[in-house]
């Protein structure tokens, strides 16, 4: 151990994005020494790249009068198909817009209200002259109100840089360019991780009274996501890994119904909330006959739906990269495109050579956001190891149930890293830091061994490379945005044989150190892990809900579904074991949506 | 084999796969949002993600920003540099009025909001730091995302600094006054954040400043 720089502090947070930041600076309010560790330097995180806003009931525009915490509430569960805690959504659409307030007065440059007219969906919109200079809000899917507060199309950015602009002023230690590879635990309580240096390819260890994740979602374990490269998961599965705590939901996965073709950059529900059409082949604007009521800015997993089902129908574009539909912006006019929607448009410049604000963009559903990850309690506590809390897109607090609203994401991060960095800066407090050497040499000499067998080169001949590619056709083709039985089956078997390959992964280069393709090799086998958990959840789970769509079980079934999957990996297990367990209902009894399957005309309504 | 819409991004990622797994590099969001790529292609700062391939010559040399330290083949640590400025310059709203958790928000101005994004929209990528030949020359000097930084908290009416307080920390010439005005940040810049108008802006405000002192 002694060759090995270690790290001792009160509280260690694995992930600087949004959600890491937020809990750092609430630790240390409370007076803890934290320690943030981070894949990239944390204004690189994929917080950054959130484009369209944040969720608050603040309720400053026209469009969003009256609108309070109950009303987002309410929208929060109908998105989630009821699959969400309702007392967790509570909490947050309460703490929402106080925080949107924090980060004002902290110095994000929020849009703010004007009243200069704008001509929306047909017509004039005018803001009231005493709102003038408050918060603004723009329109997003599956809300009663406009309530998605906003920078531009670059809210993310501002918030994090503002986030990190706060965790420098605090004086909290960041280390960048690390990866955790296991937690330090016995099985009972949490104490800290082994992380490798991505600079220099050594191993430390870092020992803490907590540990928090706050790594982000898993989208790059599909070949086409929205998500930054860095997105592997790889939070969730070191805690996986433990055996004994669960992963929630992982069959959620959310498809974004705007990715841009063929690059899969996100183009934002903005777009789409600020009045953009989506387009067939024929130019014809169909989601009014499917949604004749919410039309485009029906919740997430109904839009993608919708569209792939008129792409089914024939009304697809054909492409080079597959069939795709049109996104029409053009007649927001070229001033408000430039302005409040001026990455995307730089995006659709930059990449595909079009100007949005005369032509159209095609655009395709893709992979964009976990609603599952590691199953916590209100407070944030992972389930079944102590002193262990996860928060934002890598926890399943569980917000979002099957399906996240546009907005809500974004702030969540912000309000759960208020709630949950309070509740750790409390609980922190009581621990006392009593591990033991043996502990942390065990799972120093676990991760030590794994490199040094791949170095070695004698652990065997697959290639990395091959067996992720594997991985992300299997999960894109079988585990999208239609299920059924026979293709999940298939899938989990196909990533049985990868889980068993990437055992035996041969690196073309023996060298150590910083190599990239010895840090897929570690990562890999987990990630396949993580891709078992999401097509074995799938496969169990008979019904639809949300953006799990099963089409040999299209409706919703609460009555023997209206329960969360939990999935634990067991040493040594070939798959992962499932449990379940009750969804909270506090308020609101499942009902109906007011969008989706049960609401729109039939097919046959369609021209 | 050239696809339409091919990137830098997806040829390393093959060259990579295919041919030195060793290779170093740097992307994140792979989208021209999180500044992570920005390397020297054919001797001109640029973001590697967004840089077309059917754009290039063909043959074009690819080298990793200068001023930065290299970690390894095109990676170089720009996420140092930027937090040892923004420290340095101490790039947060300085008030000390306490949140109010039950308070409607300060009211701002639209137009004020919009400006100060403007500035905030630097992605820190570095292509303005390794294309400037003052920076080259004098690795203390904060070059042109660091004077735009100060211009982005100088605008925002939140941040109490008083300009003589910006004065101390960039009124030299490894601040706003080491600039010579070659400009090559204002031609670089991958998203278009308006850096001669900010280096002006600050460079008035602080010459005005040191005109007082004397």
């Amino acid at each position: 151990m002694g060759k090995h720089d270690m790290f001792m502090t009160d509280v260690l947070i694995i992930g600087a994005g949004l959600a890491g930041e937020r809990a750092a600076i609430e630790s240390a309010r409370g007076g803890l020494n934290v320690i943030l560790l981070s894949l990239v330097p944390p204004r690189r995180s994929h917080s950054s790249a959130a484009q369209g806003g944040m969720q608050a009931a603040l309720g400053n525009t026209v469009m969003g009068k009256e609108d309070n915490p109950y009303v987002h509430f309410i929208d929060t569960v109908k998105g989630s198909d009821w699959g969400c805690e309702q007392d967790v959504a509570r909490l947050f659409a309460e703490t929402a817009p106080i925080v949107m307030r924090e980060m004002a007065c902290w110095g994000v440059p929020w849009t703010r209200v004007t009243t200069e007219p704008r001509i929306y969906d047909g017509k004039e919109i005018n803001e009231e002259a005493e709102k003038v200079g408050l918060i603004s809000a723009r329109n997003f899917g599956g809300t009663a109100k406009w309530r998605t507060c906003y920078t531009a199309d670059g809210t993310g950015h501002t918030v994090l840089y503002t986030m990190d602009s706060m965790v420098m002023k605090y004086g909290i230690s960041v280390h960048d360019r690390v990866e955790a590879l296991s937690l330090i635990h016995d099985g009972e309580t949490c104490y800290g991780a082994i992380v490798r240096c991505l600079r220099t390819g050594k191993l430390r260890i870092y020992t803490a009274k907590s540990t928090v994740i706050a790594t982000g979602g898993y989208g790059r374990l599909y070949g086409a996501s929205t998500n930054a490269v860095i997105n592997e998961g790889s939070g969730m599965s070191i805690v996986l890994d433990t055996g004994v705590v669960p992963l929630g939901n992982m069959e959620a996965v959310q498809f974004h119904p705007t990715g841009i073709v063929p690059s899969w950059i996100l183009i934002t529900e903005g777009a789409r909330g600020d009045g953009g059409y989506l387009l067939d082949k024929n130019r014809y604007r169909f989601m009014p006959d499917y949604e004749p009521d919410k039309k485009e800015l029906a919740s997430r997993d109904v839009v993608s739906r919708r569209m792939m089902q008129h792409i089914r129908a024939g009304y697809g574009v054909d492409s080079l990269y597959g069939s795709h539909l049109w996104l029409d912006i053009r007649h927001l006019g070229a001033k408000h495109i430039n302005t409040n929607l001026r990455e995307i448009a730089n995006i659709c410049r930059q990449f595909n050579g079009i100007d949005p604000v005369h032509e159209l963009i095609p655009v395709r559903p893709t992979q964009h956001y976990s609603m599952g990850g590691i199953r916590t309690n209100i407070h944030g506590q992972a389930y079944g190891l102590k002193n262990l809390y996860a928060l934002g897109e890598a926890a399943c607090w569980d917000l979002h149930g099957f399906n996240r609203l546009g907005g809500n994401s974004l702030a969540e991060t912000v309000a759960a890293g208020k709630l949950i960095g309070a509740r750790i800066a409390e609980f922190t407090k009581d621990v006392a830091s009593n591990v033991s050497f043996s502990v942390v040499e065990e799972h120093l000499y676990i991760q030590q061994t794994k490199i040094d067998r791949l170095c070695s080169g004698k652990s065997g001949t697959e290639n990395v490379y091959e067996l992720c590619n594997k991985m992300q056709d299997v999960l894109s083709h079988h585990v999208g945005i239609f299920r059924t039985e026979g293709p999940l089956q298939e899938a989990v078997s196909m990533l049985r044989e990868l889980h068993e390959r990437s055992l035996y992964i041969g690196l073309r280069s023996a060298e150590g150190g910083a190599n990239p393709e010895l840090g897929l090799a570690l990562r890999l086998p987990g990630m396949i892990r993580l891709a078992l958990c999401i097509t074995k959840g799938a496969l169990k789970r008979q019904e639809s809900r949300g953006s799990h769509f099963r089409e040999d079980f299209p409706k919703r079934d609460d009555v023997n579904w209206l329960k969360r999957t939990l999935a634990y990996w067991p040493k040594d297990a070939k798959e992962p074991v499932l449990r379940y367990e009750p969804v909270k209902i506090t308020e609101l009894p499942p009902g109906d949506r007011g969008y989706g399957e049960a609401n729109a005309r039939s097919k046959s309504a369609l021209k | 084999m050239e696809e339409s819409g091919m990137t830098l991004f997806v040829v390393l990622n093959k060259i990579r796969e295919e041919q030195d797994p060793t290779l170093r590099f740097d992307f994140v969001c792979r989208a021209s949002i999180c500044g992570s790529c920005g390397i020297l292609v054919n001797g001109r700062p640029t973001l590697a993600c967004r840089t077309l391939t059917k754009d290039l010559p063909d043959l074009t040399t690819l080298l990793p920003l200068p001023v930065f330290k290299l970690l390894g083949d095109l990676s170089i640590d720009t996420g140092i540099w930027f937090r040892e400025m923004s420290i340095h310059t101490e790039s947060w709203v300085h008030n000390d009025e306490k949140f109010d958790l039950t308070a409607q928000e300060e009211r701002m101005d639209n137009e004020i909001a919009l400006m100060i994004y403007e500035a905030e929209r630097c992605i820190e990528c570095g292509c303005c730091i390794g294309g400037c030949m003052m920076t080259n020359l004098k690795p203390n000097f904060i070059g042109a995302a660091g004077i735009n930084r100060v211009a982005r908290f100088m605008m925002d009416p939140r941040d109490k600094r008083s300009n003589q307080k910006y004065f101390e920390v960039i009124g030299n010439k490894e601040g706003v006054f080491g600039c010579i005005g070659l400009l090559a940040c204002d031609d670089n810049c991958p998203v278009a954040v308006p850096l001669r108008g900010q280096i002006t802006y600050v460079r008035r405000k602080m010459a005005s400043v040191g005109w007082k002192m004397k």
